[in-house]
């Protein structure tokens, strides 16, 4: 779609690119931080003049190098200053960034170096410099890797792999004779170039490269900013992946604003430094907000008596209050008397205390979020709301608006934004941010894209009676009972997982009788539930069999049944057995995507005994699985596992 | 600022940075160390290996000062070293790390990595007591080294942990920490892998050969695990009930017939 039916779609004319954004930005606010990195315990930061700087002699030293336009950049780490510059240093030259996931292992990197024929790759650190030099014989389209932190690269071989800052002193000669040679390629390139490549993680089969151009990506950020009312003073904290749409569209913002962008110290600090740095702006999903929730819960219920109980009163007060006094509903005096008091002991303390005392606004996406999480945040005035979005609509498809949220839509069509539901329940939309196509797979983007610029979403829902969009499940994912009724996995598992105890489940039904299910449960919820009751245990596997382990998930799922029935369209899929899982689903068995979502046919193939043994009335079930430790090495994990029995609450679902 | 010292440069001509020659120590009648020597080059991982008993930690003790040898010399920098207190000899540049890790277990793991740079404070507790001055200035630039320090072994997340409430492997990192952070000369660690698993041996590995490598930092180390001391060390010295009975690259010790009857164990 054009750009044109959108009224003010770069934030000045002629904005389309990075490029030009970032000289826009050094000119617009040459001393406002641009971006800041926790590093040797302080704050570093640099101004947009310059972050332009740092840009600049890195592009020139790059196109020294040998870099051209068309050419691809993998570009592999945590989120380093150096790794966000990297992208744009590219797109200076006309060349596109293929950011990818940093613990990804060496296979899985050399699958997208292949497949995007990456000339040149910036690495963070040994680790990853080590991964691409082990694929590099498979993979010799890749000339040259660029390192950042150049610990332990001291004895390589410096035609091969060569430090961030040499490339840089190499631009800064070039620059003295040339000076206004980056001035002109910045403004070189255009809107409709292709920007970025990011490659999705992919529920099957490959990971698919989704092309994105400059107007995808900059005009669905700048205009969700215009919604939000970003203004150049909001703190972000980039802690997400880089390779993930999720985290580059705040990037996007970043630029269009001119706010500034800080990245914490390492992974463990995530914490520590949003804390410091109190984002006023912040993007999760459902899981960190979850496993925040549950830090708190676990906490409290050490916390000392007096404690506790002011806690808990609170609380109740602040959810009988706190979202109507955030949707500007008239509540009485004595209650904002009592939420006032509760701000002030518990709400702001408790707040600052998860580092999102300054947070106005906070989104969630990718996976459905419990009405609990969902209604504990907004309950202390923190106005979390939820979008739906793909990479392959640069993220934001809907989303909620002020004052009309509901735990269980993802709201309306932003701007630009056309949404319809296909006959087969599918929703589908046509905006400014649907993506190019798919790199080097014409088949898949003709099969996802239609020609009139329609985007398949692989999602099934349906447009609700306030106009919010309602995501069922993976249209895939969607199967029917044998009975022929709907079996909607996903909604079910989501309602598990909302249980603390509960990490992941994996629910089965198409085609079958009834629904079953795999658990895993939460090593932390748990563990600390155990120390708690004087439960002793060695492993996961040995504390997944207990027996009171299993009647604490048991009463979740007869929960869950019970909440099923006052649902028309699912009753019937209530969970008629169980089992805990022996292990953990994990990224690095293949069992789910970097971004953990489960992958259903591979667990299918993997675990078809316990599937059977869940189905033909038996009471457990032997079972043997190769793990891979984090090491690369890989062990076996064996065991019996107990099958349990639930109660279904109607004389409709099949009987237990 | 860099924790980088002077001998990195003198790497590709090894010149003996601590010589040891026909050292003995007793306790009474026990003897613990008879006539040993060896020397330890200027950039080197130098291993001192060999069975429970063997005298490793007590020729550490004699390097650092904490024992007396009644027989023998100790060269060290180039200079004859009279008897001294271990705290002398650590000013004289070398810093060690303890078997049983011995931590101040009540305070941070940054205040026990500045408790390293005792050595490189000079101000006196007037200027200590207050706010401002030249002694602020001190402690600056040491908190500066220390957070190198901290980023180098990638320890930033507990930085205000109390050291007890520590897992030992991690415990056995800030130790390590604290010895860099005295920027050593000479850099002694007695059996900085033991308990460890196979996750943590190899971070350490990795931290050994890396402050080797960055720093130019000469190593000594006892260890027990055979794999590590073959793969990270440049030479390596074997003792037996307080003889030496090998000293070599790694390799020659390997195959050293005394060296596997005596501590790779006699086939029978």
């Amino acid at each position: 779609m054009a750009a044109s039916e959108i009224s003010q779609p770069y934030p000045g004319p002629g904005l389309d690119t990075f490029p030009k954004l970032l000289l826009h930005n050094a000119r617009m606010f040459p001393d406002k931080d641009a971006m800041r990195e926790k590093e040797f315990g302080i704050w570093q930061s640099w101004t947009w003049q310059a972050v332009a700087d740092e840009i600049e002699r890195f592009t020139l030293g790059l196109r020294e190098r040998g870099l051209e336009a068309g050419d691809k950049v993998l570009i592999i780490g945590g989120n380093r200053p150096r790794m966000y510059w990297s992208m744009v240093a590219a797109q200076v030259l006309g060349a596109i960034p293929v950011p990818t996931y940093k613990d990804s292992v060496a296979e899985e990197m050399q699958y997208v170096i292949e497949h995007s024929e990456a000339r040149f790759v910036i690495a963070e650190d040994q680790e990853q410099v080590d991964k691409v030099l082990e694929v590099q014989h498979r993979c010799p389209m890749v000339e040259l890797v660029i390192y950042d932190d150049p610990r332990g690269l001291k004895t390589y071989d410096a035609s091969t792999a060569v430090d961030f800052e040499v490339v840089q002193q190499q631009g800064a000669e070039v620059r003295s004779s040339q000076p206004e040679l980056f001035k002109t390629l910045c403004t070189q390139g255009k809107g409709e170039d292709i920007s970025i490549i990011l490659y999705t993680s992919g529920t099957t089969g490959q990971p698919k490269g989704v092309v994105l151009t400059f107007d995808n990506v900059l005009i669905t950020a700048y205009q969700a900013a215009l919604r939000d009312g970003l203004s150049e003073n909001e703190e972000n904290l980039c802690y997400l992946p880089i390779a993930w749409v999720g985290d580059h569209i705040f990037v996007a913002q970043s630029y269009c604003m001119g706010f500034c962008m800080n990245c914490p110290e390492s992974e463990a600090t995530v914490m520590a430094d949003m804390r410091e740095i109190g984002p006023t702006y912040y993007f999760a999903p459902p899981r960190v907000f979850e496993s925040l929730l549950t830090n708190v819960q676990i906490r409290m219920q050490d916390a000392a008596p007096f404690k506790r109980k002011m806690y808990n009163y609170f609380m109740d007060v602040a959810k009988q209050v706190g979202i109507p006094l955030l949707e500007g509903k008239p509540v009485a005096m004595l209650d904002r008397c009592k939420y006032a008091m509760g701000k002030a002991l518990i709400y702001g303390p408790l707040k600052d205390a998860l580092g999102l005392g300054r947070v106005s606004l906070a989104w969630t996406a990718g996976e459905a979020i419990g009405g609990e999480i969902f209604d504990f945040y907004r309950a202390l005035g923190i106005n979390i709301k939820q979008l739906y979005g793909q990479t392959e609509s640069s993220v934001f498809i809907t989303a909620q608006p002020d004052g009309e949220v509901y735990p269980e839509t993802v709201g309306r069509p932003s701007s630009g934004v056309e949404l319809r539901i296909a006959d087969s329940g599918e929703v589908m939309y046509r905006s400014p941010g649907a993506f190019h196509s798919y790199y080097k797979n014409p088949e898949s983007t003709a099969a996802t894209k239609t020609a009139d610029g329609w985007v398949h979403t692989g999602d099934a829902g349906f447009i609700t009676a306030q106009g919010h969009l309602r995501i069922i499940d993976r249209a895939k994912d969607v199967g029917k009972f044998s009975s022929g009724q709907l079996f909607a996995p996903k909604y079910i598992e989501n309602k598990l997982k909302f249980f603390p105890h509960i990490q992941e489940a994996v629910t089965f039904g198409d085609g079958r009788d009834s629904c079953t299910a795999f658990i895993n449960i939460d090593l932390g919820a748990v563990g600390n539930w155990a120390e708690r009751n004087n439960v002793a245990y060695a492993s996961y596997q040995e504390l997944a069999a207990n027996a009171e382990v299993y009647a604490m998930v048991q009463a979740s799922v007869e929960e869950v049944n019970e909440s099923l029935l006052s649902d028309e369209m699912l009753a019937h899929s209530q969970i008629s057995r169980f089992l805990i899982l022996h292990k953990e689903l994990d990224a690095d068995d293949g069992e789910l995507t970097r971004t953990k979502k489960v992958r259903r046919a591979l667990i299918n193939d993997r675990y078809s005994i316990l599937i059977d043994a869940l189905y033909n009335g038996a009471e457990q079930c032997f079972i043997e699985t190769e793990v891979a430790f984090e090491d690369g090495r890989v062990g076996k994990i064996a065991g019996d596992i107990k099958i349990a029995d639930v109660k279904t609450f109607t004389s409709i679902a099949s009987a237990s | 600022m860099s924790i980088q010292n002077t001998t990195a440069d003198q790497q590709h001509n090894p010149a003996v940075l601590l010589d040891l020659k026909h050292i003995s120590l007793s306790f009474g009648g026990v003897k613990a160390i008879t006539d040993i020597s060896f020397d330890i080059y200027e950039g080197e991982v130098r291993a001192i290996i060999g069975p429970n008993g063997a005298g490793k930690s007590s020729m550490l003790n004699v390097i650092n000062g904490f024992y007396h040898p009644q027989q023998g010399e100790i060269w060290f920098d180039g200079k004859h070293r009279q008897a001294m207190k271990p705290y002398e000899i650590a000013y004289q540049g070398i810093a060690r790390t303890f078997q049983n890790i011995a931590l101040f277990k009540g305070m941070s793991v940054l205040d026990n990595i500045m408790t390293g740079r005792f050595t490189h404070m000079s101000k006196n507790l007037f200027w200590q007591a207050l706010w401002k001055g030249p002694a602020e200035q001190e402690e600056i630039a040491n908190r500066e080294l220390v957070e190198h320090v901290i980023d180098f072994l990638e320890i930033q997340a507990i930085r205000k942990t109390p050291v007890g409430r520590l897992p030992y492997g991690l415990q056995k990192r800030v130790e390590l920490g604290r010895a860099l952070a005295a920027q050593p000369k000479l850099l002694l660690l007695d059996e900085p892998m033991a308990g460890m698993n196979v996750e943590e041996k190899e971070d350490m590995c990795r931290f050994i050969l890396d402050v080797n490598d960055t720093f130019g930092t000469t190593i000594a180390l006892i260890e027990h695990d055979m794999g590590v001391v073959m793969d990270i060390s440049d030479r390596v010295v074997v003792l037996d009930y307080g003889r030496k009975i090998g000293d070599g690259n790694p390799d020659d010790v390997r195959n050293d017939q005394t060296v596997i009857d005596a501590y790779l164990g006699v086939s029978h």
